[in-house]
């Protein structure tokens, strides 16, 4: 029998950057495909070709054995293709059931309905009539695949659908994509976590700088193999931070409660922590619990003006003011959507640069140092391995993982006294990730004082020295990393915790 | 007939020629697209509506005529925003001038020349009420103006179609990811509103005041683009800027003819700053225009 989908020697060139080249792939029915490849490997511009969203320069795509020409997503989704974007295409000003609407023919009650049912069933549940914007990037992704199970597609691609997603709601995807793939669904899989991959996937192509370099079944050899074999070199080894004298205390939250204006966002209720110089302290949670309120109210995008002193910066209170005037005393911060809050999309990365290095000499009397600028940005770029064709690129032009590496090396080399960091390795591969978290831990050492909010554990159990859980706006107390369990946190996480 | 009478049947056939050009914008820039030329579109289409009329006695020839020719003027403005990817405040602004010459160049022959005003069409039972009656006693454009901001108000809320518009407002590139064709849709967009703003032209001259004079549209195109930010795209809130302008012009009138010791420019303009003032009061607040405010207004969209 012809094979679901079957691309023959697929090339796709951006400007200067071969994104893909002469790519051979074959998936078929009831399987599930998974593909590997550091971060600007050329994946979601293989998945952005297989969906129509970009045309291949050469090569032939062949759906059940017929050669096709895929001119648009609407012909995609035709043929029976669905595609979760690792950037949501969600519409923010929409709510949940018309961003459905969109591409899912229905009435918005019938909708509603389905989007209910299929959230019981698979574990993703949503409420269809929230706005989009006042969602989680979790509840987001969410959103996303349902839309694309409404339409029971033949062939469904997630690029990257677990990066943000608790472990409990993997654990229910993977369910989920084991009965889809039991029904004769074929789906394309990408992740940055090995693990996950053996776990789930019949087989894996791996990518490397836009060619396969590797065909193989991931639940062979270890994800240690399988990391070797993707970045071309042996995995370093995690570094856990060691026992060290404490600084001065940098940062304190004081009975902070706040009240959510947005009927859809979270309100935090008497929330206290405090970080000193020389610590990581972590932020675990399943996100949609507060996190985004939390990083909002830390980071000065929410200023409270009547209580002052409930957060303060090096002791000074600094609750009623705004981003700029905490970022010069000291705090860096690092949001978790990188396209829109963290980085302009259109603007070139050595004016993205300059949104938050301004004051490092890059800005004088009024004027933009170009050069001073370039020079910056230059060295982000080398420092923090960012993959990219220069200071010139747009921002929105970089693969997810690189951008991330972009924004998180920014940040870092402001050297802040604070640094407030959401999600630092969403979307980051392996290799690049275990760079981030040694170079968190690296300042630490240098008596930066971090805050990282994550909702990966392992992440947060290999950098952090104490961990606090937020759970529907309430925050829990401080647990020191190496006197609690993987158990503890989580039954704090889901709020059972006595 | 007494003042309120007067102000109650004056008012919505002021504000119809206002609220056709803002609906029509209101869909363009709901899509994205930010076209200033209106003004211009409406002037060309006073002209051409006045003068095809003139020449046919057939109002519907007039109005058509005026639509076809906003329309055409449109697709110049969308030639160059869309597809040159020229800035869209320039190129409205340009095409806008354009359309104010031609306006003057058509209507020239028939300076000062008139029309018989069209009869107007009584609601059975409620246009004999006392006092408001004379609500119901309207031209019949004013009341498939009102039927058709409640067609595009229900069509942006609770239509497909409505909801394919604000998406490629929002977010050009997802909604291009999705598979919808971003620059078709902004092309129909713009479109559709330089041929509503030809027909609000065709209404303000032939209909309205039945007389052509150079440059009759006097900033009433502006004020329709005004409705639209200030009434943060929101259907209900422009038909409420529209009304209030018009009443608040009748108002003016009547305070001029009743001798009220204020300059009357300080009475002409009068209806432009309260309108104004009233719609930045209302857009005041925060939350409402994140919600309603178009993301993608004004710029250039590729591919
Ligand atoms: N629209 C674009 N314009 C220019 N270059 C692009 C564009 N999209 C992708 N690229 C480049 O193509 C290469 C492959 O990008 P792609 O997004 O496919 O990587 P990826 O494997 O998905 O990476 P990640 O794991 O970080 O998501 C990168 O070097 C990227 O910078
Ligand atoms: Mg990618």
């Amino acid at each position: 029998m012809a094979p679901l989908l079957q691309l023959s020697g697929v090339s796709k060139r951006y400007g200067g950057v071969q994104a893909n080249a002469g790519i051979d792939l074959r998936v078929d029915a009831g399987t599930i495909h998974a593909i590997l490849g550091e971060n600007g490997a050329g994946k979601s511009t293989l998945m952005k070709l297989i969906y129509g969203v970009e045309r291949p320069d050469e090569g032939q795509v062949f759906w059940q054995g017929q050669a096709v020409a895929l001119s648009s997503p609407s012909d995609a989704r035709r043929l029976g293709i669905g595609m979760v974007f690792q950037h949501f295409s969600l519409f923010e000003t929409l709510s949940v059931v018309q961003n459905m609407a969109l591409i899912v023919p229905g009435s918005k009650a019938e909708l509603a309905t389905r989007i209910r049912d299929l959230g019981a069933a698979f574990g993703l549940s949503v409420d269809p009539q929230a706005m989009v914007h006042s969602l989680s990037v979790g509840e987001r992704q969410r959103v996303e695949i349902i839309r694309c199970l409404l339409l029971n597609p033949k062939l469904l691609i997630l690029d990257e659908p677990t990066s943000v997603l608790p472990p409990q709601s993997v654990a229910l995807l993977f369910d989920t994509l084991r009965a889809l793939r039991a029904k004769g669904m074929a789906i394309l899989f990408i992740s940055h976590k090995l693990e996950e991959i053996r776990e789930l996937c019949d087989c894996a192509t791996i990518l490397r700088q836009g060619r396969v370099t590797a065909r193989l079944d991931p639940r062979q050899g270890t994800a240690h193999d399988l990391a070797t074999l993707m970045i071309g070199r042996p995995m370093p080894p995690p570094v856990h931070p060691t026992p060290h004298g404490l600084g001065e205390e940098r940062l304190a939250l004081t009975a902070l409660s706040f009240a959510n204006e947005d009927p859809f966002g979270v309100s935090l209720k008497d929330v206290s922590l405090s970080v000193r110089g020389g610590e990581i302290l972590g932020i675990a949670g399943i996100s949609g619990n507060g996190q985004q309120e939390l990083a909002a109210l830390i980071s000065g995008e929410i200023a409270l003006k009547s209580s002052a002193s409930s957060v303060t910066l090096m002791s000074h209170p600094v609750g009623d003011l705004g981003a700029a005037a905490r970022r010069k005393r000291g705090l860096a911060f690092v949001p978790e959507d990188r396209l829109g809050r963290g980085a302009v999309p259109d603007m070139s990365l050595a004016d993205n640069a300059l949104l938050t290095a301004h004051s490092r000499g890059l800005v004088q009397n009024g004027f933009i140092n170009r050069k001073a600028e370039r020079a910056f940005t230059a060295e982000c770029i080398t420092r923090f391995d960012v993959r990219t064709a220069g200071p010139q690129a747009e921002a929105g032009s970089l693969s997810g993982g690189n951008l991330q590496k972009f924004i998180m090396g920014r940040e870092m080399m402001l050297n802040p006294s604070v640094l407030l960091v959401a999600q630092p390795t969403w979307g980051v591969d392996i290799g690049a990730a275990s760079e981030i978290r040694q170079r968190l831990v690296a300042m630490r050492n240098a008596g930066a004082a971090i805050v990282v909010i994550s909702e990966e554990i392992d992440e947060l159990f290999e950098i952090c020295d104490r961990l606090q859980v937020l759970h529907k706006g309430h925050l829990s107390p401080s647990l020191d990393v190496a006197a609690t369990s993987v158990e503890q946190i989580g039954t704090y996480m889901i709020g059972a915790a006595a | 007939m007494t003042i309120l009478a007067f102000i109650l049947a004056g008012t919505l056939a002021a504000a119809t020629p206002l609220l056709l050009a803002a609906l029509g914008e209101l869909i363009t820039e709901r899509a994205g697209v930010l076209n200033l030329g209106i003004e211009g579109m409406m002037a060309l289409g006073a002209a051409v509506g006045f003068v095809v009329t003139y020449n046919t006695h057939a109002p519907v020839l007039g109005f058509a005529a005026a639509a076809l020719a906003g329309l055409a003027l449109s697709l110049v403005f969308a030639m160059l925003a869309l597809g040159f990817m020229a800035n869209q405040v320039a190129a409205g602004l340009a095409i806008g001038v354009l359309g104010l010459g031609l306006s003057s160049l058509i209507g020239k022959p028939l300076e000062s020349q008139t029309l018989d005003a069209p009869a107007k069409l009584a609601i059975p039972l409620l246009a004999d009420l006392p006092v408001i009656g004379a609500l119901f006693e309207q031209d019949l454009v004013v009341f498939l103006t009102l039927a058709l901001a409640v067609v595009i108000w229900a069509v942006l809320n609770h239509s497909k179609l409505g909801l394919i518009i604000r998406a490629v407002g929002e977010n050009p590139s997802a909604a291009r990811a999705l598979g919808f064709r971003v620059l078709r849709i902004r092309l129909a967009a713009v479109a559709f509103g330089g041929a509503m703003a030809g027909m609000a032209g065709a209404y303000a001259s032939t209909i309205y005041t039945p007389l052509w004079a150079d440059g009759m549209i006097a900033g009433r195109g502006w004020i329709a683009v005004a409705l639209v930010v200030f009434g943060t795209w929101a259907a209900g809130r422009i038909v409420f800027g529209a009304l209030l302008f018009g009443a608040l012009s009748l108002g003016g009138l009547i305070a001029q003819a009743a001798g009220v010791a204020l300059p009357s420019q300080l009475l002409a303009s009068l209806p432009y700053g309260v309108t104004i003032l009233m719609l930045a009061v209302i857009s005041s607040n925060r939350r409402r225009m994140r919600l309603n405010t178009v993301a993608s207004l004004g710029q250039p969209f590729a591919g």
